[in-house]
């Protein structure tokens, strides 16, 4: 069924009683072209992409919860595209232009919301480094414009612009950046791969690959095997789990990263605004809430949950920032599963197992890049070859000397 | 999460910094035939497990010391702490 204002009004006018499941639930069959293991955001994506735009519809999905019960759902829903190195702004720019078509395209609404993303910037050096990184933006066909204090005052005026130790001169403005709906997003990519003709499995947990001789036959999950002649892993926190049943080590380590969430306020904070003193982002949802978060723990964490600490810390920077938000509550707080590479960047590649293929690595920016993600994977699986926008997000770039380093801080997840 | 250390006994895990894997002490022969690959892989690759990890915590705001810290990543809960040096020592690293 495609949704449209008609369908609502005639549904309306006859008492609802024509919907039907958003997607189906087939029992897998025993081979498929492609499985893709993991059905969160990207999973799903991939799945999506492979369909309409390579025409393969052979294609499994198997979740080992619920779709979308990962990251997907767990995560402060803001996209953007202003990286500044080559291996990176491309990509995400890709992504930034997939979100602004992306409703139309799997016809469901996924709430995208342009309202803009500001980086703070706080003294003469970070608007030097603000400059450069508009200017890498604008050569990606992206947007950014620095904006002064003035401008700064009439756009967020709670914000403490005299600090006394990290005044406010300005910031670096992506007006296209802004938030959207993340549930929706899982959601629209499997109903749109669901009608291609993907199945999507879930409560199927894969706990080891068919592997002879070097060639990937399939996997085994923990309710039988099942064939295929490509299989496709994007687990991201559980990433070192599952990519160990290949026999696989990754340039990974999972962490946590935690957000929360205040009570419903006024419409106070128009886009997403992020402190350039601390590790402090902050944007309001459409029901009121402030959503926050900063600094992964920055411990080795399967937990999904953090400590105390760094909610500590994220408030302090909160507190340095906009001092008004003192006085709104934390309603709930939770911890997302990442997976920190080395190097603060992602990976889209094959592995040393033919018919393997590997997609992770995303630390704590994965949902901005979920479709091009899902675009660039069904690109490679498809082709075999990396697409144009992803030829740096490779396994053995460290080897090569070739990390993409954004933050510019070293080789260890925890400096990311 | 507290860190009992074996010296000061049970202190607050945020005055301590983390390093990662404790694998980080069997650093490498440089003269090796492999050693870049080594090198590679020591520095970049890990086992990341989802349970019991041996990870070295370094005591900033301590007495400065390295410790090797085995914490159960699913849980947080700290299982032993032992001295980094003595790790180090039975591992035949000091000289």
């Amino acid at each position: 069924m495609r949704y449209s204002v008609l369908q609502i009004l005639k549904e309306g006018l006859t008492g609802n009683r024509g919907w039907k499941p958003v997607w189906r639930e087939p029992e897998p069959k025993k081979r498929y072209d492609v499985i893709v293991v993991g059905g969160g955001g990207h999973g799903l994506a991939t799945a999506y992409y492979l369909a309409t735009v390579h025409g393969l519809t052979d294609v499994a999905v198997l979740e080992k919860g619920w779709l979308g019960s990962g990251n997907v759902g767990r995560n402060t829903t803001i996209v953007r595209s202003n990286y500044l190195l080559p291996g990176n702004e491309p990509f995400y720019e890709l992504s930034m232009k997939l979100w602004e078509g992306l409703e139309q395209d799997f016809n469901y609404n996924a709430m995208v919301s342009q309202r803009g993303i500001i980086n703070l910037y706080h003294s003469d050096a970070q608007r030097d480094a603000a400059a450069r990184r508009a200017n890498a933006m604008i050569l990606a066909g992206a947007d950014g414009v620095l904006l002064d204090r003035e401008a700064l005052e009439r756009i967020c005026p709670y914000l403490d612009f005299d600090n006394e130790r990290f005044p406010i001169a300005g910031g670096l403005c992506q007006p296209r950046g802004g938030t959207v709906r993340h549930d929706a997003v899982a959601w629209g990519y499997a109903r749109g791969a669901d009608r291609r003709g993907v199945d999507l499995i879930q409560n199927r947990e894969v706990t080891g690959f068919d592997i002879r001789n070097g060639v990937c036959h399939g996997v085994e999950t923990n309710r039988g095997t099942i064939g295929a002649d490509r299989v496709a892993v994007c687990v991201a926190g559980s990433s070192g789990k599952v990519m160990g049943y290949a026999g696989l080590r990754l340039p990974i380590e999972s962490h946590v990263l935690q957000a929360f969430v205040t009570e419903g306020l006024k419409p106070a904070v128009p886009g997403v605004i992020t402190y350039g003193a601390g590790h402090f982002y902050v944007s309001q949802s459409d029901k009121g809430g402030l959503v926050f978060g900063g600094d992964i723990d920055g411990y080795n964490s399967y937990a999904q949950r953090g400590n105390l600490p760094t909610l500590e810390d994220v408030c302090e920077g909160g507190m340095a920032l906009m001092p008004t938000i003192g006085r709104a509550r934390v309603l709930r707080i939770w911890g997302g599963l990442v997976d920190m590479s080395m190097d603060g960047s992602p990976f889209i590649d094959r592995t040393s197992v033919d018919g393997l293929f590997f997609n992770g690595g995303w630390n704590y920016g994965g949902f901005k890049a979920t479709p091009a993600s899902g675009y660039c994977y069904a690109h490679l699986i498809a082709t075999g070859e990396p697409h144009p926008v992803a030829t740096e997000m490779r396994l053995d770039r460290f080897e090569r000397g070739a990390a993409i380093d954004e933050k510019g801080v070293g080789a260890q997840p925890n400096l990311h | 999460m507290i860190i009992d250390h074996p010296l000061l006994g049970p202190r607050d895990a945020q005055e301590f910094v983390i390093l990662g894997d404790a694998s980080l002490i069997d650093r490498p022969d440089w003269q090796a035939e492999d050693s870049a690959q080594q090198f590679h892989d020591y520095q970049h690759l890990r086992d990341n497990p989802a349970g019991e990890h041996r990870e070295l915590w370094f005591h900033e705001q301590g007495d400065r010391s390295w410790l090797v810290v085995t914490r159960n990543t699913l849980t947080h809960e700290v299982l032993k702490v032992e001295l980094a040096r003595d790790v180090a020592m039975a591992r035949g690293r000091g000289r």
